[in-house]
């Protein structure tokens, strides 16, 4: 029977094979602190791992015989709204109660919430899994992870309240963007007033491009103070669909992910409670809710990759045109194994982000419990650090892969790939979305940019070369650090010219190169200890990247502020 | 309510390879994966239904088999069911469907108090749909078999109402409690795994199953969980009559095995008129088809 995790051996390397693993679950786990308070508690590490294994092996099973063959009806029927409420496609109940049934919500929930307490990294490779399936059900059965936000940022009476509920398999959604608030979230106009009759605040405006906005837990973000106009009057608001208030107007018609409904809201007094301080709305809580999300799509695209990737190889395999079957020929097979190497090389870049999340949140929720000591105050700094600077460039990096892979997987496919019968069609629409929303991948660049001016990225590239390779590796390893040095020598040159928008229109080369070779070095890694997985996409991604780093090292050298006018349109 | 699931280990045929049968004609077992018998899947998703109904409900699963057939009890404790026994004896080895629904209905006296029980309509590697009903005779229980669906059932009234798959249909009948069920294919599948139930469960075995090299980890864990000890059943625990159990047990004797190829090719229609239905019997009964 086919299973999404036991016939993608690259997932369960990546839940094993990282020196950072062992780190994670006893931070997660707290030095195995439940194993006599909970049944389903590990004992040690070995003992988690192996919990981790059957729960994604659960995932495996679910998504391959119950989401993925549901995709095509879910993709055809789409979600409607009647009398103001959301009404899914009626295979997408299926697949949410295949998923409650599995007890696979509130995945990284505490336990003593009724959550399963899985490492990020576990709920990642879920993600991925869900979203090769059907990437319009990932971002249903995804959202849940807006509860972190409010485990967070929330009060104990809050936790109590709402997180068993979401862990027993309510739905959340997080509702950002307005009519003129996209990428500019500080414009949010939805009012937020105080009702000191009934002890509660009320919400009252719309809010639009809404993902699942008739979920039965939303946070959002309000204007609670008056007179401002800036992110500084923005506050965080839970609200509750149970309370009653916020009517879905419409349900956009939309390219791809059909079975996600995006919504537009309409909010009419509806009663909602402060998530965490007042004016931090935007500052400090969309950005923790945002960070999450971005690796939510992340992980989305290289689900999508997979899927893409699945569907090109099958076809390849068998499709016969000249007496052979079309895998055989040079033209395909370059752009198969271009597909499974961005593929593979996005997908150790997930990991790694996902990995270093886990750690400095680990930490942080023992902030909450304890004073850190100073070795952990560090560790907690590094590795926040590590997640802030790799999550724009996972997010972007691989949402961009997912859409040159669903490109190349229609190509592979022919004419074919062009009708409606294959579900190549179905991906190369899904996929389009994922560079777009949580950050367009422009916006991702913004995000990263600092980490490449402040020379961060060129420190960690620094770091990852004292990494010891497999010797059958080490030429690459050469001609990886060689990129390095290319990369490290247009930043300095982006830099001295002192301009602005010189900077701003190099940014993208600039990211996609630190990115590149940060990916190679993670690559590298894996093929040293998996050659069978990983040896022949390491050789075809260091041969892509390094034509890749030549492109853009080309165009920075060429580029300069004269440049810019040719450029330019108004 | 009290449920007894009846589940059955059996060599996965749906996915049946070159080397699936011996040479000599029986089922290679050791080249066919094991399985927890698709319709018996069928039959627990019917009992936690009720479970999900009548809270604090408890679901009993009972497997005849090999020591590795606990594999079936750990799948049902994972989907949800609550304790399991197996029931497992070199004894009780070659039973055929007498030998093994006597065996089956002493473990369930054993068990003693229940409401239901509940089986998949046949098993996979046999097909021969026998042991259910013969466990209801033996028990002197009613039964009602090709189940596809519990629609109500009165715990103060004793009564249950059940839809039954028949030819080109469905019947609904009323029954009393207690009862035996067999549950068909087209019933609804079974629930996926929780992933809570594995991780708590993961480690339950019967003694049989442990060894000298484990029994050790396996005797601490269960000191802990003593949940982890699945109940293991010998004939002598199930104070079975050694006459009627296993091969010594088993009227059944295989002759031979034969490969049938059906080559008929036409086919006729006849009406439902006395005279065509005469007609057929006669001529069945003229080529020695029947009779």
């Amino acid at each position: 029977m086919a299973n999404f995790y036991t016939d993608v051996p690259e997932i369960r390397f990546e839940m094993e094979n990282s020196p950072l693993m062992q780190r994670i679950v006893d931070l997660k786990e707290r030095d195995y602190a439940d194993k006599d308070k909970y049944d389903e508690a590990p004992q040690d590490y070995e003992d988690a791992l192996d919990n981790y294994h059957r729960v994604l092996d659960i995932v495996g099973d679910i998504t391959a015989n119950t989401i993925a063959p549901n995709a095509e009806e879910v993709d055809a029927e789409g979600p409607h709204c009647e009398n103001g409420r959301v009404r899914y496609a009626s295979k997408t109940y299926e697949n949410l109660d295949a998923m409650i049934k599995a007890g696979l919500n509130g995945v990284t929930m505490p336990r003593r919430f009724g959550g399963l307490n899985l490492p990020n990294t576990v709920y990642t490779a879920a993600n991925e899994m869900v979203s090769t399936a059907d990437a319009g059900f990932e971002n249903i059965w995804s959202l849940q992870d807006c509860i972190e936000t409010l485990y967070e940022f929330g009060n104990e009476d809050q936790h109590s309240r709402f997180i068993p509920r979401i862990c027993a398999g309510e739905t959340m959604s997080m509702d950002l963007t307005e009519p003129d608030a996209g990428s500019d979230l500080q414009s949010v106009m939805l009012k937020a007033t105080y009702d000191e009759e009934a002890g509660c605040w009320r919400l009252n405006g719309s809010k639009r491009f809404i993902t699942n906005g008739d979920s039965d837990l939303h946070l959002v973000l309000a204007r609670s103070e008056a007179g401002t106009r800036d992110g500084r009057g923005l506050s965080m608001f839970i609200y509750d669909k149970r309370d009653g208030g916020v009517n879905v107007r419409r349900i956009e018609n939309k390219m791809g992910i059909h079975g996600s409904p995006t919504c537009e809201l309409v909010y009419k007094n509806a009663k909602a409670e402060l998530c965490g301080s007042r004016k931090m709305g935007l500052i400090k809580y969309v950005m923790a809710l945002m960070n999450g999300a971005r690796l939510g799509i992340a992980a989305q695209s290289v689900g999508l990759s997979q899927g893409a990737y699945n569907e090109a190889l099958a076809y390849a395999k068998d499709r016969k045109q000249f007496g052979k079957a079309i895998i055989e020929f040079p033209a395909v097979y370059d752009m198969l194994s271009l597909m499974k190497a961005k593929l593979d090389a996005g997908r150790a870049l997930l990991y790694q982000t996902a990995r270093y999340v886990d750690i400095y949140k680990a930490l942080d929720d023992i902030a909450r419990e304890r004073k850190l000591t100073p070795e952990e105050r560090a560790e907690q700094k590094q590795f926040s650090r590590l997640a802030d600077a790799f999550t724009p460039l996972a997010k972007g990096m691989n949402s961009e892969y997912a859409n040159q892979n669903a490109y190349d997987g229609i190509q592979i496919h022919g004419g074919s790939g062009f009708m409606l019968e294959y579900a190549c069609q179905r991906i190369y629409r899904d996929a389009r979305i994922t560079s777009i929303y949580e950050g367009t991948t422009q916006l991702q660049t913004v995000a990263a940019i600092r980490y490449v001016t402040n020379g961060f990225y060129s420190q960690v590239l620094a770091d990852y070369e004292q990494w010891p390779v497999a010797a059958a590796y080490e030429a690459y390893k050469e001609r990886v650090k060689a990129m390095a040095v290319k990369y490290n020598a247009c930043v300095e040159a982006v830099k001295a010219a002192e301009d602005q928008d010189l900077h701003d229109i190099c940014a993208r080369h600039l990211y996609e190169m630190a990115a590149t070779t940060l990916m190679c070095h993670l690559l590298m890694q894996n093929a040293s200890k998996s050659p069978e997985l990983f040896g022949k996409s390491l050789n075809v991604y260091v041969n892509y990247a390094e034509s890749e780093i030549e492109k853009h090292a080309n165009w920075i050298g060429r580029m300069d502020t004269a440049q810019l006018e040719s450029y330019r349109k108004s | 309510m009290k449920i007894v699931v009846l589940a059955k280990q059996v060599p996965d045929t749906r996915n049946v390879g070159p080397d699936a049968m011996t040479p000599e004609g029986t089922v290679n077992r050791a080249a066919l994966p094991a399985v927890f018998n698709p319709e018996d899947l069928n039959a627990l998703e019917q009992a936690l239904r009720l479970k999900d109904q009548f809270p604090g409900s408890t679901i009993s699963v009972v497997t005849m088999g090999l020591p590795k057939s606990a594999e079936v009890i750990r799948e049902a404790l994972y989907r949800g069911a609550d304790q399991g026994y197996v029931v497992t004896d070199r004894c009780l080895g070659g039973a055929d469907t007498l030998a093994t629904s006597y065996t089956l209905s002493q473990a369930i006296r054993k068990i003693g108090d229940f409401d239901i029980i509940l089986g998949g309509r046949q098993a996979i590697d046999g097909d021969t749909a026998q042991v259910g009903p013969q466990i209801a005779e033996k028990l002197g229980l009613t039964q009602v078999t090709y189940a596809e669906e519990i629609l109500s059932v009165d715990p103060e009234a004793r009564k249950i109402v059940i839809k039954r798959h028949i030819d080109g249909g469905v019947e609904t009948v009323e029954a009393p409690l207690p009862l035996v069920v067999t549950v068909n294919g087209s019933a609804a599948p079974c629930r996926p795994r929780h992933a809570k139930r594995v991780m708590k469960y993961k480690n339950a075995t019967v003694k049989a199953e442990r060894t000298p090299e484990n029994a050790e980890k396996y005797a601490e864990l269960i000191a802990r969980k003593p949940f982890l000890d699945i109940t293991q059943w010998g004939a002598a625990d199930i104070e079975a009559d050694m006459a009627q159990v296993g091969k010594t047990g088993s009227p059944t004797n295989v002759k031979a095995v034969q490969n049938i190829v059906f080559k008929a090719k036409d086919s006729r229609t006849m009406t439902a008129s006395d005279a065509d239905v005469e007609g057929l019997i006669i001529e069945l009964l003229n080529e020695k088809i029947i009779g």
